[in-house]
């Protein structure tokens, strides 16, 4: 490896990060297989700091396995990834590291059953940044009540509603300060009505600056905080263009015959 | 009811049943923890400590209890001159312990993987995504839950552990249960019903609490999701 990111510190990024891109995220010729499926194929993508990413796409075209190679959840065939200029390490204690630094939101949220919603948010930064438990736990509040669910810090996570378990384990995420946030369709196993309640808390947190890809099916927040918008089908990337253009001008045949299915009620 | 006060007066049954109980307890420790390693090692992302942990388990559920406590006394102790004790009876005692840890171990192990596979694969997910190591996410997330997902079967297993620990006569321990009983047989033909019964009521007079115990734990543990 050459890179040159000796002084690839967040801090020192953010001066510089106004004429020149910073590239945080970068899948290059990634391909997968599972078994005789060809999920992934010849994968680019690069995600600059402070960009919002939303990926849309039918179900099956590969944007949930795409978002989980970032971390490593799936191991890709061949290609490469790197986050902030470094390739992801095989299994280990680099790739632990290297995990502590993107964050990840699933689906089914994943909140850890034997542990309260305090101890859930502050497991990590105690255990893997070998923060002070005082500590942990203040920041842990704080961000609890920038998620509106401060008051539910000593129960047990299935004592809480869907949205308040995902708006748990935004902050669970967030209490590890990374770099880049991951969502694998964070609102897909939520009553439509708490869906609304975890949107405002992503779009308030792509205001703020966060780095954030996120696979989803709801068109009004990709259109609302999304800085680009990547189409996915049958494992390719075929298009990324901004929400605007996207939604009013698609211009493969696949990316029209999708929106006219999803925006026809 | 004569004969149960004589027989009792004559033979030291509660000392026997003490034996027993004492050989369970000491047993269900070590195999706790061996099986807890194992179980460590059967969910690991390293292959080899996989595949000794598997072969571990299915040898030692596969084989006779009889003949690894026979094997104890004749192979490693005789054979293989590993002796606990100077003392004949803490030495045989120790080696029964032994024995019945070996082979429980794989029943502990098994006990806590079906306790494994109830907690959902994302558990373990989201350790991995937060950058907790395995040992973190086993000992911390994995396992807590584990553990009390499989409070039924590890019930199970501990029964059956103080019901075989009758067969540490097999491994020359002379003054528990089953050896007693036959001695009694020996010297009292007359009453084996009586003698049956004593031993078949404390057993299950042990064992009932036991089960109890397990079902009141299983619900009042169970993760809830």
């Amino acid at each position: 490896m050459t890179q040159t990111n000796v002084v690839d510190t967040p801090q020192a990024t953010v001066a510089g990060g106004a004429d020149k891109p910073h590239v945080l995220v970068e899948l290059d010729h990634v391909e997968k297989h599972f078994g005789a499926l060809h999920v992934l194929k010849d994968i680019n993508l690069k995600v600059n700091k402070g960009e919002v990413l939303v990926i849309v796409g039918p179900s099956g075209s590969g944007k949930s396995t795409m978002c989980r190679t970032i971390n490593r959840l799936e191991t890709i065939d061949s290609g490469d990834i790197r986050i902030d200029g470094q390739s992801l390490p095989q299994e280990g204690k680099a790739l632990a590291q290297l995990r502590a630094e993107v964050g990840m939101v699933f689906q089914s949220f994943n909140l850890f059953a034997n542990k309260t919603i305090l101890d859930n948010v502050t497991l990590a930064p105690i255990k893997v940044r070998k923060r002070n438990k005082v500590e942990a736990e203040r920041e842990a509040m704080d961000l609890l009540d920038r998620v509106g669910v401060a008051s539910q810090a000593n129960k047990m996570p299935s004592q809480l509603s869907g949205g308040q378990q995902q708006r748990v384990a935004i902050a669970r995420a967030l209490a590890m300060h990374p770099k880049v946030m991951l969502f694998d369709e964070p609102t897909s196993a939520l009553d439509p009505e708490m869906v609304n309640e975890v949107l405002d808390v992503m779009v308030e947190l792509a205001h703020e600056g966060m780095t954030m890809l996120c696979v989803t099916h709801e068109m009004g927040f990709a259109r609302k905080a999304a800085d680009r918008i990547v189409f996915m089908a049958d494992g390719q990337i075929l298009e990324q263009d901004t929400p605007d253009a996207f939604f009013e001008h698609p211009k493969t045949e696949r990316a029209k015959d999708f929106l006219s299915k999803i925006l026809t009620h | 009811m004569q004969v149960f006060v004589e027989l009792f007066q004559k033979y030291d049954i509660l000392g026997a049943f003490l034996v027993n109980i004492e050989l369970t307890l000491w047993a269900a420790l070590i195999s706790a923890v061996l099986g807890v390693i194992l179980v460590m090692m059967r969910i690991s992302p390293i292959t080899s400590l996989r595949k000794v942990a598997g072969a571990y388990v299915e040898l030692f559920k596969n084989m006779p209890l009889t003949i690894i406590m026979v094997f104890m006394v004749l192979g490693v102790f005789a054979q293989l001159k590993v002796s606990f004790s100077d003392n004949f009876n803490t030495n045989f005692f120790w080696l029964a312990v032994v024995g019945l840890s070996l082979y429980t171990a794989a029943f502990v192990c098994e006990s806590l993987r079906s306790g494994i596979n109830t907690v959902p694969l994302g558990q373990a997910e989201a350790g991995r995504a937060l950058g907790l190591n395995f040992f973190q996410s086993a000992t911390l997330i994995i396992l807590p839950q584990a553990f009390r997902g499989s409070v039924a079967p590890l019930g199970n297993t501990l029964i059956a552990l103080l019901k075989n620990s009758t067969v540490a006569a097999a491994a020359s321990v002379a003054t528990e249960t089953s050896s007693l009983m036959s001695e009694m047989i020996e010297f009292r033909p007359d009453v084996i019903i009586q003698i049956f019964l004593i031993f078949a009521i404390g057993y299950v007079i042990l064992i009932i609490p036991i089960g109890v115990l397990t079902t009141f734990l299983s619900n009042k543990l169970a993760v809830r999701r």
